[in-house]
């Protein structure tokens, strides 16, 4: 299992193919990228805080449940804070499992909860320089349900 | 204890952290003492809805003692991912 949380950039296809290398006798590996994407207003960076050390401690925590809810072979989450542009990459989640409909569960269980039980703010600045913090969905909150009976 | 402020609530506030002494028994209590400070701090606790808690870095509820918490942080809906 590895949680990494960055400010610099990190490379999707190498993380990929080097997760993918390490296992061992696992049928499935899924992967899931999170992309700066552009705004109606014209989106010229975004902006990501985060609560150093509780942010580690709570994505170790659901790498850790996930493992063991969906017999992963193994996990591996990379989330950046500091400024990004458009396109850049946000984050990334692996996964592998024996099976694929684990290895599908175990990331979609991990992007749930990194949605909205990870201390991460994003602040979208527009290109003429005004800002403002991302609002949560209800619709990720509720998503959160969906896990509550194992 | 040290108190903490993220995001929207940070820049309300006017400083990431703080220590503060507190003889305030649960997180509401904290609260009230906050909002009559300043108008600032008034303003950032305006609508509790809108926040969350964690206690030494764990996510918790305004209404949970401060018995023993070293590390009390205040912010709005996380939104990673």
């Amino acid at each position: 299992m590895e949680v990494r949380v960055q400010d610099i950039p990190f490379d999707f296809g190498a993380e990929a193919q080097s997760f993918a290398g390490r296992q061992s006798n696992m049928g499935a590996v899924v992967t899931f990228s999170g992309i700066v994407r552009d705004t109606e207003a014209g989106l010229g960076a975004m902006e990501i805080e985060h609560y150093p050390g509780m942010t580690e401690a709570q994505l170790t925590k659901f790498t850790q449940e996930a493992i063991e809810r969906f017999k992963l072979g193994d996990a591996l989450v990379i989330h950046r804070f500091g400024p990004l542009e458009p396109d850049e990459m946000i984050m990334m989640v692996a996964t592998s499992a024996r099976h694929r409909a684990d290895a599908f569960a175990g990331a979609e269980f991990l992007m749930d909860f990194l949605k909205s039980r990870a201390p991460f703010w994003k602040r979208e600045v527009t290109r003429e320089g005004t800002s403002d913090w991302v609002a949560s969905k209800d619709s990720d909150e509720n998503a959160l349900g969906r896990w509550e009976n194992p | 204890m040290d108190v903490l402020y993220f995001a929207w609530v940070r820049e309300r506030i006017g400083l990431p952290k703080e220590t503060i002494d507190t003889q305030a028994a649960t997180v509401a209590d904290l609260v009230t003492e906050l909002r009559a400070r300043e108008e600032r701090y008034a303003m950032a606790f305006e609508d509790l809805s809108a926040l969350r808690v964690a206690l030494d870095q764990e996510l918790s509820e305004f209404d949970a003692p401060l018995d023993g918490v070293r590390e009390v942080a205040f912010f709005p809906p996380m939104t990673g991912g």
